[in-house]
């Protein structure tokens, strides 16, 4: 639309200045010299001078090798089993300790698969950047589509004319406004593994058949309860934001739908989606923007535990720049999270763009 | 206290409450405690006193909440905006007067030679810092419960071994009364792991660092009592003695009381209140795993930031503050060890047949301060993760072999924090 | 439509129904929250682990609320806090819809490249830039009543100007505007009107939805706020809510006063919400437009 109008050099820069100046003092010049600190050595506190180390912490970050783990064998070259007839390994510290593999060193196991008798082993030079990594896009990829199609039903459903549908609405907005801090730590009451609401509740509607499951405990659980309450957190907002799209919709198209006589789902399909494109795109910025900056349920709810399964990148940025006084390192990782992103959103308008 | 000056100040003080008196310079101080009424009342108290006491100097207060108190203070000391007299928690002082924020105390350590160890900050052979109090660890437990057992009370002098701590922990379990036979406070992962647990891994014959050099934790960390230590630790939670660190907060501040836990393993300043809400509560040393019985030392402290103009000023108010009365008055208040004897005979749960009087036996006997160097605030959160994973099943060796790892690369990094 | 009236009431329950038990799934933390800031500790924490925690049954009292008062300054948080959300929200709302305007409808030189670093800096966390951010603003020159001074910190400007503009809003607005009807400005254009009056008399007015939305999400960002302040903030003076929750977790945590805290603090976020609720609701329609 806009080609369609005259070329508005001055306005256009006097609109946007004010915001643009802003944004470049107080979010770009930052983040620049974040970039500066991810190339030094640089800590939160210390009398050491500063010193330029080109890309080493980035290679701290990123590096990692694969290794082959031959079974043990006895004198007669038999392949060692336990009594469950397991094969028996040695132990990845023979590798990752030993003089004979300097370029190991400090290296720890990611994960690992079988090849024939042998193991292979990917290890890393930072596992727990790796889990973190993993973590996020897991987290970003499960709640985005999830929490976006809840919302969208949500607003959907409020979007009818009823007798105080507006008290429905505020309510299911409400974990939003308190705050996510507050949220966290109701929901680690909820989630207890010993007498924690959940377990209480999952049990009495199974008869007693449902044992009790420590959420936030297990590994396997952990991840998945966090993207659940995050979900539920977040969900009424976005059901705002879908809301002020559907406003948008002409209700002349509604009618004429009606008149035609089209099925509830054709004029979703061809009146309120194709209306809603703008919205849609909106919605999914935000929450993979939300999803990627994930930290205050983690620092509430588990400090990325148990053994690394909700440890996320922005956790790590953190604890890294402020608990361990490392700023280098810190930065390092918001850049990497940057560029990632970056890169995702620029292979992704190019896939979606107009022909 | 020259009784002229003395006179002088009380006359200033009176006559005109509301205008400063010119020839009075401001210092200015920070300190964690705020939303603390009794720790307020008390220091505010302290701060009236003195600046009624002498006409040179007006201390005035900013207070700030705890947890977030050291990030604050880092935060300041990078905007170069710090004030004169900043409370600072003793294993971070060394990180703090490394960095270049806090400058060595101007008072002769004579004056404190009868302070508990664990109330005196030294760093690179200098006072930093002292403190008003010191905090323990304990572990709390009923009589009726070691009644019931038939467990042997044990003492400061002849402390449970790990043998009869296991035992006591499976009698507990067999009883099946609790819900859990021990609790350790597993839900807090702020500092409260290597300031309880780490003793715990001393006493093992290990420790986070190696102390003869600070330049590794190589084989502190990760050697042969640290392995054991590990595997011990692990088994308290694959056993089902202890809740791991999914525990819910509420449980660790009344699981004991409400009788879910046997024993728990807890600081003194949650002493008072559960001596309130249990009659028969007793509190009793650390186990001896070996090598000795082991609690950690060190609390808040204050000390003289380095650009403070005033360090003569400062020091006459720590010195002010360091006075019998108010190190009382802070134990009454706030339940923690007061640092002197003599403070510690004014008390009423310190003095000699206080309910509380062997937590100060214990600070002397048992109390080990921890790492005492810059590296400690990295080191304490390594620790604690490892901790934390080893408790959820994580392999023991590997894990510490990681953490010796990190630790190692960060004070590699750091140059190796100042150590030679 | 037509409807069979028996079928009608039935329908109609269902409806309710539905709207009910998803209601239920949301409310419960405001519900907790509430009656657990009329228990005592104790009586609290027992509760948590049972559906007694969302009814006001045992020993209820006020006496959380007297001992938050006590503890804190509570109303001067809030009051900094409401007063430091309501300037940056009215600000942002000014400034990045104007942006959002120009971004949208006019055609100028650098627009693309300017807006792409706008919209990439919404891959930033605050969290990421903030000690860069803190070096920044304590150096930072200010005229004021007392003249020039150098250095932002401990002030509310701190906590307002470097949050007035960020790429979310903006693309909020830009999202926004893309989707109304063009002819309008164009008609607005050859009536003679200036882009100001373009801007201030035709869009602005079609905007309720945005605006709302974009003031909720900037209002909640801004009254959560928790690093920022406590970096930039040493005096008590200026601290807002969240930094004053700090006060309530001691060694030994005063969950009912949390509770009655938290429960005082969501006050004013509740009043902006209900505030702004006609607003989500003011559709195109009602202002009388077609598209």
């Amino acid at each position: 639309m806009a080609s369609k109008l005259t070329l508005s050099n001055r306005t256009g820069w006097t609109f946007a200045l004010p915001g643009f100046a802003l944004i470049f003092t107080f979010i770009v010049l930052p983040f620049f010299f974040a970039i500066g600190l991810s190339l030094t050595n640089q800590r939160l506190l210390s009398p050491n001078p500063t010193q330029f180390v080109g890309l080493e912490n980035y290679r701290q970050l990123l590096d990692f090798a694969v290794v082959t783990l031959e079974p043990e064998r006895n004198e007669a070259g038999e392949v060692v089993r336990d009594e469950a007839g397991e094969i028996q390994y040695p132990r990845l510290r023979a590798i990752t300790r030993s003089d004979d593999h300097p370029q190991y060193r400090g290296m720890r196991e990611w994960f690992r698969w079988q090849s024939g008798e042998n193991v292979r082993v990917v290890i890393a030079n930072d596992v727990v950047f790796m889990k973190a990594l993993v973590n996020t896009f897991l987290f970003v990829l499960v709640v985005a589509p999830v929490q976006g199609g809840l919302a969208l039903m949500l607003a959907l459903l409020i979007n009818q004319k009823l007798r105080g549908i507006s008290v429905f609405r505020t309510i299911y907005f409400m974990p939003v406004v308190v705050s996510i801090v507050v949220v966290s730590l109701l929901w680690r009451f909820i989630y207890d593994g010993q007498n924690g609401l959940l377990n209480s509740i999952l049990q009495g509607l199974s008869f007693g058949l449902f044992q009790p499951v420590d959420w936030l405990g297990e590994p396997s659980t952990a991840l998945p309860a966090i993207m659940a309450m995050s979900i539920w957190q977040a969900v009424g907002f976005h059901m705002v934001i879908w809301l002020a799209g559907l406003q948008t919709i002409s209700p002349t198209l509604y009618e004429a739908a009606a008149i035609e006589g089209a099925s509830k789902w054709q004029t979703f399909r061809y009146v309120t989606w194709p209306g809603l494109r703008n919205t849609a795109v909106l919605v999914l910025v935000v929450i993979t923007i939300q999803g990627f900056a994930l930290f205050a349920q983690i620092d509430v709810m588990t400090n990325g535990g148990p053994r690394d399964s909700t440890q996320t990148l922005v956790f790590q940025a953190v604890e890294r720049g402020y608990g361990k006084q490392d700023i280098s390192g810190g930065s390092t990782i918001s850049v990497i999270l940057f560029a990632i992103v970056l890169a995702i959103s620029l292979i992704q308008r190019w896939l979606t763009r107009e022909r | 206290m020259n009784l002229t000056k003395h006179l002088a100040g009380v006359m200033i003080a009176s006559a005109c409450l509301c205008v400063p008196a010119l020839a009075q310079t401001k210092l200015t101080m920070w300190y964690h405690g705020a939303g603390n009424e009794v720790e307020s009342r008390i220091l505010n108290q302290i701060i009236s006193d003195f600046n009624t006491s002498q006409s040179d100097w007006t201390v005035s207060i900013e207070s700030f909440p705890e947890k977030s108190y050291n990030d604050s203070v880092a935060a300041a000391a990078l905007a170069g905006n710090l004030p004169d007299i900043l409370d600072v928690d003793g294993p971070i002082m060394p990180n703090w007067a490394w960095a270049g924020y806090l400058q060595p105390l101007p008072i002769d350590e004579s004056e404190f030679a009868d302070f508990l160890p664990g109330t005196k900050g030294v760093w690179d052979g200098k006072l930093y810092s002292v403190g008003l109090w010191d905090a323990a660890v304990a572990l709390f437990a009923r009589q009726s419960t070691l009644d019931e057992l038939g467990l042997r009370t044990p003492t400061v002098d002849k402390p449970w071994s790990s043998e009869e701590f296991m035992a006591a922990l499976d009698a507990a379990k067999a009883s099946g009364k609790y819900e859990f036979a021990l609790d350790l406070g597993m839900n807090d992962q702020a500092e409260w792991y290597s300031y309880a647990f780490s003793p715990f891994l001393q006493s093992f014959g290990g420790d986070i660092v190696d102390r003869s050099t600070y330049r590794t934790a190589e084989g502190a960390l990760n050697g042969e009592a640290a392995q054991a230590f590990g595997k011990w630790w692990q088994s308290l939670f694959t056993g089902g003695y202890a809740p791991g660190t999914s525990e819910d907060p509420a449980d660790q501040q009344t699981g004991f009381i409400n009788g879910k836990f046997a024993f728990q393993w807890n600081g003194n300043w949650r002493a008072v209140e559960t001596m309130k809400a249990v009659d028969d509560v007793v509190f009793l040393p650390a186990p001896d795993f070996g090598a000795g019985n082991k609690i950690g030392a060190g609390s808040w402290q204050f000390g003289v930031s380095a650009k403070s103009k005033y360090p003569e000023g400062a020091a006459e108010f720590i010195k002010f503050a360091a006075q019998d009365k108010y190190l009382a008055a802070f134990s009454d208040g706030i339940g923690l060890i007061p640092p002197t004897p003599s403070a510690a005979q004014m008390t009423k749960n310190y003095k000699d047949g206080g309910p509380l009087a062997m937590f100060f036996d214990l600070s002397k006997a048992q109390a080990l301060v921890r790492p005492v160097t810059p590296g400690y605030v990295v080191q304490a959160k390594v620790f604690t993760k490892a901790l934390a994973d080893i408790a959820n099943g994580a392999d023991v060796a590997d894990t510490l072999d990681a953490a010796v790892d990190e630790i190692d690369a960060d004070i590699e990094s750091n140059g190796g924090y100042g150590h030679q | 439509m037509a409807f069979d009236p028996d079928n009608y009431g039935l329908r109609l329950f269902v409806r309710y129904l539905v709207l009910c038990l998803i209601a239920l799934i949301f409310i419960f933390p405001l519900v907790f929250m509430i009656n657990s800031s009329f228990k005592p500790d104790n009586q609290l924490l027992a509760d948590t682990s049972s559906l007694r925690a969302f009814v006001p049954v045992g020993d209820i009292s006020l006496n959380n609320y007297f001992g938050a008062f006590r503890r804190a300054p509570v109303g001067l948080f809030v009051l900094n806090s409401v007063l430091v959300t309501g300037a940056t929200v009215l600000l942002s709302l000014l400034i990045c819809s104007l942006a959002a305007f120009s971004f949208a409808f006019l055609r100028w030189k650098g627009r693309d490249v300017v807006f792409s670093i706008v919209i990439a800096t919404l891959i930033i966390p605050f969290e990421t830039i903030a000690i860069p951010l803190l070096l920044l603003v304590s150096k930072l020159p200010w005229i004021g009543l007392e003249g020039l001074q150098w250095g932002w910190l401990n002030t509310y400007r701190v906590q307002i100007i470097p949050w007035i503009a960020d790429g979310l809003t903006i693309f909020l607005f830009v999202q926004y505007f893309k989707g109304l009807p063009g002819e309008l400005i164009e008609a607005g254009r050859v009536e003679g009107a200036s882009w100001w009056q373009v801007y201030y008399r035709i869009v602005m007015p079609l905007s309720g939805p945005v605006l709302a939305t974009a003031a909720i999400l900037k209002f909640l960002v801004m009254y959560n706020q928790y690093l920022w302040p406590l970096i930039v903030v040493q005096q008590e003076t200026y601290r807002p809510v969240m930094v004053g929750l700090g006060y309530f977790f001691q060694l030994n945590v005063a969950w009912g006063e949390v509770m009655a805290y938290l429960t005082l603090i969501t006050v004013p976020v509740l009043i902006f919400y209900l505030f702004l609720q006609r607003a989500f609701i003011a559709s195109i329609a009602s202002t009388g437009v077609k598209g």
